[in-house]
């Protein structure tokens, strides 16, 4: 079980709380959270990666286990903390305007 | 007619105000999609009731937002019942796509370098005349797209946005947005957009092909000031019963063009600097027009600190400074391009709304104003309608 934590914006989106929980087969990846994620709560497509080239958003960042991830390849695989659910995966806006 | 509702899109979201025909007190709703920047809202001409809505925001792109009951609720198009789960519901996942037809390509960027065409955000938001369902969107970076479902699902009309001119297209201060849609309500095939920074194109077979109207203008800030396309228009409009006049703000200089935008003529006349956003005309006197003059392209803020909406019953030229209700000294806001409208009650209603979050109304033709809220968060864009 993935435990990815989202931001406010996307919380109110997909009307979930801090939290979600998703099933996501091995190897674990960026990518296959972020497909999991996507598929379990179609009303966030579009807002994290783009449409068609699944690139992160600029303002988009990711971090788990006190690790920015948001530039390494989605097809690589997530910490072992992450994949088994011990630490969160955290989707964050980024800090930037007022 | 005995009501209005005005709806307000601001950089932290949406309100929606009514008022009946004296236009005096108001009930204000909203904000609805709080923290969202909520670029334009339009109501459908046919439904009044059906109102669309970009929301967006730099972080987490586009959502589409529709209204069937008049803005009380919201859904994003497509979704199903048990998805809509908020006040406000979300995207079901094709409603905020909005994706090129074939390879997009590249235009030039500020610095005269090339970047690909990247969808960023709907700027404009223009529902058919005809059909509640027809829908079309105005984007950055600038293409047309069009709806025929509601808002679920999005079509672009790829004539524009491949015109051979395109490649050399680049974006204004705001981003290289299509901002202006307009259809001729006797004929509906023909439309007219303005980008910025490329200028004015028509279409005579409803958005399948275009080609560039920007004869008579000039930008001294391009290379060849006269060119076919490059000019910064920020905004077009025209009166219904007369679509072959056209008045237009550009970056600077108000224009005007008698014959569907084939030929451009300066009338900035005695405004005291034609450099502004918005621009729109009364409702039931074609020839009237109003402008906000701002400082210039450096300084966006009115002249002297007074904010003054400029009006020409002529039809440009001879200009009166409109200044009753509005703030005369240490005035510091700005008025963008869609934060201008008119209602089509007698007499006709002006509103606009500023930077400074001030969303002002006059029910008499622009002679006095009144605020209708003086605290919004800054305002994007303006419309009304003019309800029975």
């Amino acid at each position: 079980m993935i435990r990815v934590q989202l931001p406010y914006h996307l919380r109110n989106l997909a009307s979930v709380g801090r939290e979600v929980t998703l099933e996501v087969d091995p190897p674990v990846t960026q990518r296959s959270i972020l497909d999991a994620l996507e598929k379990a709560y179609p009303m966030l497509s579009g807002t994290i990666r783009d449409h068609v080239t699944k690139k992160r958003r600029p303002f988009v960042r990711f971090f788990a286990c006190k690790m920015d991830l948001s530039d390494e390849s989605p097809d690589a695989p997530v910490p072992d903390q992450v994949a088994t659910g011990v630490e969160l995966y955290v989707v964050i806006g980024a800090i930037a305007g007022g | 007619m005995s009501k209005v509702r005005v709806l307000i899109g601001t950089k932290k979201g949406a309100f929606v105000c009514t008022a009946d025909g004296k236009r005096e007190n108001w009930d204000i709703q909203g904000p609805f999609f709080g923290g969202w920047e909520i670029y334009h809202m339009k109501g459908s001409p046919v439904d009044p009731d059906r109102i669309y809505a970009s929301q967006s925001n730099a972080w987490f792109g586009q959502v589409m937002q529709r209204s069937d009951d008049g803005g009380r609720t919201w859904v994003t198009p497509g979704s199903t019942e048990e998805e809509r789960m908020t006040e406000w519901g979300f995207p079901g996942g094709e409603s905020n796509k909005f994706v090129y037809e074939g390879d997009p390509g590249t235009h030039k960027h500020f610095d005269g370098s090339t970047r690909p065409w990247e969808f960023k955000r709907v700027w404009h938001l223009e529902p058919s005349l005809s059909d509640p369902n027809v829908v079309y969107a105005g984007v950055e970076d600038a293409a047309i797209f069009r709806s025929t479902d509601a808002g679920k699902t999005w079509q672009e009309l790829p004539g524009l946005r491949t015109h051979g001119t395109a490649a050399d297209w680049q974006p204004g201060a705001g981003g290289m947005c299509l901002h202006t849609i307009l259809i001729d309500p006797k004929n509906h095939d023909r439309m007219f957009v303005a980008i910025s920074a490329c200028g004015c194109f028509r279409s005579d077979d409803g958005g399948k092909t275009w080609r560039p109207i920007n004869r008579g203008l000039r930008s001294d800030f391009m290379p060849d000031p006269d060119a076919e396309v490059g000019h910064c228009v920020h905004r077009i409009a025209f009166h219904p019963s007369n679509p072959d006049v056209l008045f237009m703000q550009k970056h600077w200089d108000v224009m005007r063009s008698d014959d569907g935008g084939e030929n451009w003529r300066e009338v900035s006349g005695n405004l005291p600097v034609d450099f502004g956003f918005p621009i729109d005309v009364h409702a039931h006197e074609p020839n009237t027009i109003y402008v906000v003059p701002i400082k210039s392209d450096s300084e966006h803020y009115p002249p002297e600190g007074k904010l003054r909406v400029y009006r020409s019953k002529t039809g440009g030229d001879d200009w009166e400074a409109l200044t009753n209700g509005l703030p005369q000294s240490d005035c510091y806001v700005n008025v963008l391009r869609e934060a201008m409208a008119v209602d089509q009650m007698d007499p006709c209603g002006i509103y606009f709304g500023t930077t400074g979050g001030q969303v002002y109304v006059s029910a008499d033709s622009g002679d006095t104003w009144k605020a209708i809220n003086e605290h919004f968060p800054s305002v994007l864009s303006v419309e009304v309608q003019t309800l029975p």
